[in-house]
This record gives structure tokens, C-alpha cells and sequence, in this order.
């Protein structure tokens, strides 16, 4: 259930609104870049194993 | 017991940190689940700021991993400088966009939480001052590492720079005590009882601060994971070129 937050719900629904969204960003572009740098290092590994 | 300097290995690192972070990952998620929702709905208004103290269980832990991020790049700039592990390095370079992120929340959210208690968004008080100039110096810092091609004189010169913005992570933090003037209040964490918030704001922040803390610490870890393979992907294709 929501509580009231009175004539102040706008500045702490901002709040939290900002900080989640900023939050969940960094952890998305996180773990996008780790995933996509791991698949890059995987292929030029075997790319230079391939070619000695 | 293994000695630290076993982990300057970057396999030695990345097979370690593959084993915590799915606990780190957890924990950080559970940890900042409880204390938001504690914070959040079922704590009481402020008899003085209303509903606002609610934004403490993010402004708060934000701000103190802002500045812990820094000194925790500091340390890895240190460890670098004198001993020259590319790990340390990587990890500095790994901290500084989780650091400047929690340094935007902090300032967003003193932004919101300032314009009622205050009437004003934004004062040149010598807290907020001197946390503006760190995330400016965290921008600086990542700009720094993005220019320099090459990954050793990158991390000596952002080093460098760390040790100068270490001024300003320190001002952000004891600014209040230093002119005791400006309209942010003093620390809110405090051993002295008095001073500290009161219980039942409290313990949801502890658990606030813990999840920002654990949930730093596996940022840094993934992050320094990628910054190991993506430079030893530079190696290698720097190799490729060279036939």
C-alpha cells in the first residue's frame, strides 16, 4: 500500500524515480559490455590460435 | 591464507571474482530490496521535513559511495604507481563510472530534497561545491583513460589526476566541518547517539548503505573483468597487426 507523502510525493517519487532508473541503467550497460567483450576476446583467441 | 598480491594476476583475478559475484549480485539486490522498501513505506514522516527524509535511503548511501569510490581508486592508482599492477589500474579504471554515477545520484537527489527544505535547487554551499568539482574530476578521469591510447601511460597520468581529486573526495566529505558554514546539514551518521539519525530511520539506512556497498563492489568486479579481457584483446589484435 502506497504511503501518503503528502504535498512533498512529487519530490520523493522523483527521487526515487532517478536514482532506480540511473541504478538500473549502469547495471544494464554493465553487463552488456561485459557480455559483448567476452564474446570479442573468445573470438579473437581463436582467431590467433587458428592462425598460430 | 593467499597473499593479496596472488589477485594481480588477472587470471587468478577473474576466476576469484567468477565465484563472488553471483553471491555479491544476489546479496547487493536483496540487501537494497529490504532497505528501499523498509525506507520507503514503513518508516514515518519527519516531524520537521515530512515525507522527504525518505529520500535519505538514497541520497545518503549514494553520497558515501561516491566518495568511497574515489578512495577506493586512489588505493588502486597507489598500488599501481608503486607496484605496477595492471589489475589495480584496471580496477581504478572500472570504479570511476560506477563512482560517477552514484556522485549524479547524490546530487540529484539533494537537488529534490533541497528545493522544499531550502526553496533552492542548487546553493554554492562548500558541500555541494566540492561534490559538483569531484564529479567533474570524475568526468576528467574517465576522459583521461578514454584518450590515451596507450594502457600504462593512461593509468600513470589518470593516477596522477586521482591523487589531486583525492582533495576534493575528502573536502566533499569533512567541507561542513571544515567552514561550518553553507545550508547542508551535518554528517547524518554519527557514533555520538545524539547526533546520529534517529533508530527507526536508522536501521532501514543500514541496510541501504550495505546494499550500495555490496552492490559497488560487484559492479567493480564485472567491470574489471571486462577492462582484463578487453586489454588483453588489445594485445592481441596489436599482435594480429603486427603479423
Amino acid at each position: 500500500m502506497m504511503p501518503d507523502l503528502g504535498k512533498y510525493a512529487d519530490a520523493v517519487l522523483s527521487s526515487y524515480a532517478v536514482s532506480i532508473v540511473l541504478i538500473l541503467a549502469l547495471v544494464a550497460f554493465s553487463v552488456v559490455r561485459a557480455r559483448k567483450v567476452r564474446a570479442q576476446l573468445d573470438e579473437v583467441e581463436r582467431r590467433s590460435r587458428k592462425n598460430g | 591464507m593467499a597473499s593479496i598480491w596472488e589477485y594481480a594476476n588477472p587470471k587468478k583475478f577473474i576466476q576469484t571474482t567468477d565465484r563472488l559475484l553471483p553471491w555479491l549480485s544476489v546479496l547487493s539486490a536483496i540487501t537494497l530490496v529490504i532497505g528501499l522498501i523498509w525506507g520507503f513505506f514503513f518508516t514515518p514522516d519527519d516531524f520537521r521535513q515530512g515525507s522527504t527524509v525518505k529520500i535519505i535511503y538514497l541520497h545518503v548511501p549514494a553520497a558515501l559511495m561516491a566518495i568511497n569510490a574515489w578512495l577506493m581508486m586512489l588505493v588502486a592508482s597507489l598500488i599501481w604507481i608503486v607496484r605496477r599492477h595492471h589489475v589495480s589500474a584496471l580496477a581504478a579504471r572500472a570504479a570511476a563510472p560506477v563512482g560517477a554515477v552514484m556522485t549524479v545520484i547524490a546530487l540529484a537527489t539533494g537537488a529534490i530534497w533541497g528545493q522544499p527544505m531550502w526553496g533552492t535547487w542548487w546553493a554554492w554551499d562548500p558541500r555541494l561545491t566540492s561534490f559538483l568539482i569531484l564529479f567533474l574530476f570524475y568526468l576528467g578521469y574517465m576522459a583521461l583513460w578514454a584518450a590515451i591510447e596507450n594502457d600504462d601511460t593512461a593509468a600513470d597520468l589518470t593516477s596522477v589526476l586521482c591523487l589531486v581529486g583525492s582533495v576534493f573526495a575528502l573536502l566533499s566529505r569533512y567541507a561542513v566541518n571544515f567552514w561550518n558554514q553553507g545550508l547542508h546539514q551535518g554528517a547524518s551518521l554519527s557514533l555520538d547517539k545524539e547526533k546520529n539519525v534517529a533508530d527507526v530511520f536508522y536501521h532501514p539506512l543500514l541496510f541501504c548503505i550495505a546494499g550500495f556497498v555490496l552492490l559497488f563492489i560487484a559492479l567493480v568486479f564485472l567491470r574489471t573483468q571486462t577492462e582484463i579481457r578487453a586489454r588483453r584483446m588489445r594485445a592481441l589484435l596489436a599482435r594480429e597487426r603486427l603479423g
